[in-house]
């Protein structure tokens, strides 16, 4: 398996460090109530299909990416640093 | 205070050649780390004259001093002092805690390919930079000529990374006296 890193190209997988879903990054308010919080830190989906997680590149360039892939498919569809998401003024 | 006697990670080591192939320690001088603030790009284009900050997996060349590309909008200033960046980008000085080994000869992109899982043939061009594992260890790695290659790795990884490139070299060397 390889990620296409947006700055440091085409990788092997052992570069990067899995982390889990995107859905860390939308991290509740702090006022969101012990519900919100439980489902942003435990509830996940268990999806065949397409899947948004975050990766790190840890023996690269050291960012962190949002990889779009296919769990039935093993398809990597997008790759894209999550910090030029909070450029775009993405809430993260 | 004392005065105390710098020395390189490796300052015990003699260059060692194997298939015409020369391992070395290099004594950079100063690294500082330069890490761009967001929207300073054109402050920092101004006050690095007459120095170009590199393009991600670059490297950029005045008067024998290098700015490499290490990550995101971050760059390692090699053998000069920094320019005043107050405001512009995040500027730490990094010369002790890297070592800078060079590999200089005919086998030098084979050896490194034996630890690097990149491709450091000539479409690895001089002026090119990488950052990539040398075995697991984080490395910064960079073209400097056709034959000749710079890797940097933590200081704490000096005797490791060297032994590696080493032991590479060696197979290489022997493998080629069978022939």
């Amino acid at each position: 398996m390889r990620l296409t890193c947006p700055l440091c190209g085409p990788r092997d997988r052992r570069e990067f460090y899995y982390y889990g879903s995107e859905d860390y990054l939308q991290r509740p308010g702090p006022d969101a109530g012990p519900e919100a919080w439980d489902d942003h830190l435990h509830l996940r989906d268990n999806i065949a299909g397409e899947v948004r997680d975050l990766w790190y590149h840890e023996t690269g360039c050291s960012q962190w990416l949002i990889v779009t892939r296919n769990t039935v498919t093993h398809e990597i569809l997008s790759t894209e640093l999550v910090a030029d998401r909070k450029k775009k003024g993405v809430r993260a | 205070m004392p005065e105390l006697i710098a020395k390189t990670a490796l300052s015990d080591k003699k260059p060692a050649t194997f298939a015409g192939t020369t391992l070395a320690e290099a004594d950079p001088g100063p690294v500082a780390s330069i890490a761009l603030f967001p929207g300073q790009e054109k402050a920092l284009a101004k006050a690095l004259k007459p120095m170009v900050f590199p393009a991600p997996n670059s490297f950029t060349e005045n008067g024998g001093v290098r700015l490499v590309w290490t990550g995101r909008d971050q760059a390692f200033l090699i053998g000069a002092e920094p320019p005043a960046l107050d405001g512009i980008a995040a500027v730490t000085d990094q010369s002790g805690g890297w070592a800078t080994l060079t590999v200089t000869g005919p086998v030098a992109a084979e050896a490194l390919m034996r630890l690097v899982p990149l491709d450091l043939r000539p479409t690895f061009a001089v002026g090119q930079a990488a950052r990539a594992p040398l075995g697991h260890m984080q490395s910064v790695i960079f073209r400097t000529a056709a034959d000749g290659f710079t890797v940097m790795v933590f200081r704490s990884m000096a005797r490791t990374a060297w032994h590696e490139i080493e032991v590479a070299l060696r197979s290489l060397a022997a493998r080629a006296a069978l022939i």
